[in-house]
């Protein structure tokens, strides 16, 4: 199996740990990954202003890229990047008129876009296609009585045209934790948003959605919470440390990204990862539970 | 007599004149009566000094190069840019860490990128400014180096940018931080400068200051070049 794969800036910036553990959970899995020799900045949300086709441009530029490896499918890790690329085929798709506006605009690219060419791919999706048997298989650690907490957020389930699963109740991500033999947390705010952008200008919603989201998986038992979306991650993470210092008595829980957990009980080298950049250190929980 | 030079029209900042044939803009201004002070200056193609803005007869596309390179065509229009208004951030450089937050800090504008590809249409150089200016946009301070390496700083990328980004000072950023910090060391170089400093090169440069300017050139042009 081969695919291309497009990182997003975050990922070669903000968000190592969730590079470094998902190829290396990839290539044991005999998928092999292809980044795309050039690739472009996605524009990070999907523009809703579809009348300025300008800032339309940016995920276009990548999906032409990415046609042009001859390859279909194209894998998007960080969850911001999968809903931009995702929506802007739909955009391309369905809209004609626009469609031939910026193939007249993008007269120095041989190749046009039109659609379907392209499939863009999230990483729960294409361990799904992989085979959550050959997952099972190739899990090697058992860890001991770990209560997991799955964290959608937004990006992979809305708008529902380009939704991997059920925007209302999921359960790719619990399958595949139960595949890998963990057990799975069931809490209220799993699909909720964690706040997204407001950390810039109004950190106060975040702090608030952050008390909710992670002190309803404490509530429910969970041992850790796993995502895959970077802003969620950092809103997730880094915001318990503001609200720990305001708040004494709040009960912190470690984030990880999923494939950070996938690459440890695969038994693949903790040492991939770098522990040192969890605002709340998963260490201590991950060596009780026999991950480390 | 020699025969004479074919003529052909050009439109110098709307006005008719007729040019040799075979002209660059720059010969053909100043053979149309203009004294060029800003806009030149090596007339060699490195400097980046005369950068321009022209249409040839019968293309919509308004084209960017430089006056010293570019041939003028019968029916084109031209003006030249003296001057680029450009933000230029002052740091000093050895207090800066290679990676995405100087950029954020020095040059936020990055950050404005569309992707539109307006400025690798303008550069004369053929450079993939997008692409570095993608490159910056993650951090990627090494690819971004090594993309503008050939940027001879002419501005049209900046004139052109509808995100209002300088790109060309943003790369010279990337090339000094790769300089700095990111290139491998040459362990030859300190070598060579301990030699310099203990004299080593005296009597030849002295030689080569009393030399006649031929043999400079006979020396030079018959030199031995090592490739690696």
């Amino acid at each position: 199996m081969e695919l291309s794969y497009y990182p997003g800036c975050t990922l070669k910036a903000n968000a190592k740990n969730f590079e470094t553990s998902a190829l290396a959970i990839l290539q044991h899995l005999d998928v092999t990954v292809k980044e795309l020799e050039d690739w472009y900045c996605c524009g990070v949300c999907f523009s809703q202003t579809q009348d300025n086709l300008m800032q339309q441009i940016a995920p276009v530029r990548t999906l032409v890229k990415a046609k042009e490896s001859n390859r279909r499918q194209l894998l998007a890790l960080c969850t911001m990047c999968f809903n931009t690329l995702k929506r802007a085929i739909e955009f391309i798709k369905n809209d004609k008129e626009k469609r031939d506006t910026i193939h007249q605009f993008m007269d120095r690219e041989d190749t046009k876009f039109y659609g379907d060419e392209v499939e863009v791919i999230d990483i729960l999706t294409l361990i799904r296609q992989i085979g959550l048997d050959k997952l099972k298989a190739a899990i090697v650690k058992k860890a001991v009585d770990l209560k997991v907490a799955s964290y959608y957020g937004c990006m992979l389930l809305r708008p529902q045209e380009i939704a991997i699963d059920s925007p209302d109740d999921p359960v790719i991500m619990e399958e595949i934790i139960t595949h890998a033999g963990c057990e799975n947390v069931y809490f209220p705010f799993r699909t909720e948003c964690c706040g997204s952008y407001q950390i810039v200008s109004e950190p106060e919603i975040v702090r608030e959605r952050a008390r909710k989201i992670v002190g309803s998986a404490v509530k429910n038992g969970a041992d850790l919470m796993v995502m895959l979306c970077p802003l969620c991650y950092y809103n997730l993470d880094e915001v318990q440390r503001d609200i720990q210092e305001e708040d004494a008595t709040f009960q912190p829980l470690p984030v990880l990204y999923f494939t950070q957990l996938l690459a440890l009980l695969m038994g693949l080298k903790p040492d991939l990862q770098d522990f040192r950049l969890h605002a709340i250190d998963p260490r201590p929980v991950l060596k009780r539970k026999g991950l480390l | 007599m020699s025969e004479m030079q074919k003529l052909v029209k050009v439109f110098i900042m709307g006005e008719a004149y007729e040019v040799p044939e075979g002209s660059t803009i720059i010969m053909a201004m100043e053979y149309a009566g203009f004294q060029m002070k800003r806009g030149v200056g090596c007339r060699e193609g490195f400097c980046g000094a005369c950068a321009t803005v022209y249409r040839e007869k019968g293309d919509y596309k308004l084209k960017g190069g430089l006056a010293c390179q570019t041939v003028v065509s019968d029916g084109m229009m031209l003006a030249q840019i003296p001057f680029v208004p450009a933000e230029k951030p002052v740091y000093d450089i050895s207090e800066l860490t290679p990676d995405v937050d100087t950029i954020k800090i020095l040059f936020p504008t990055v950050f404005r990128c569309v992707a539109c590809n307006t400025c690798t249409k303008a550069c004369p150089q053929e450079i993939k400014v997008m692409d570095y200016v993608q490159a910056l946009k993650r951090g990627d301070i090494a690819k971004a180096a090594d993309l503008s390496f050939d940027c001879i700083r002419c501005g049209l990328c900046a004139l052109r940018c509808p995100a209002e980004i300088v790109q060309y000072n943003a790369a010279t950023l990337a090339q000094r931080l790769y300089g700095r910090y990111l290139n491998k060391k040459s362990p030859e170089l300190d070598e060579r400068i301990d030699e310099i400093e203990e004299g080593k090169y005296e009597n030849d440069l002295e030689e080569l200051i009393k030399m006649p300017r031929e043999e400079i050139t006979r020396r030079y042009y018959s030199r031995e070049i090592k490739l690696k």
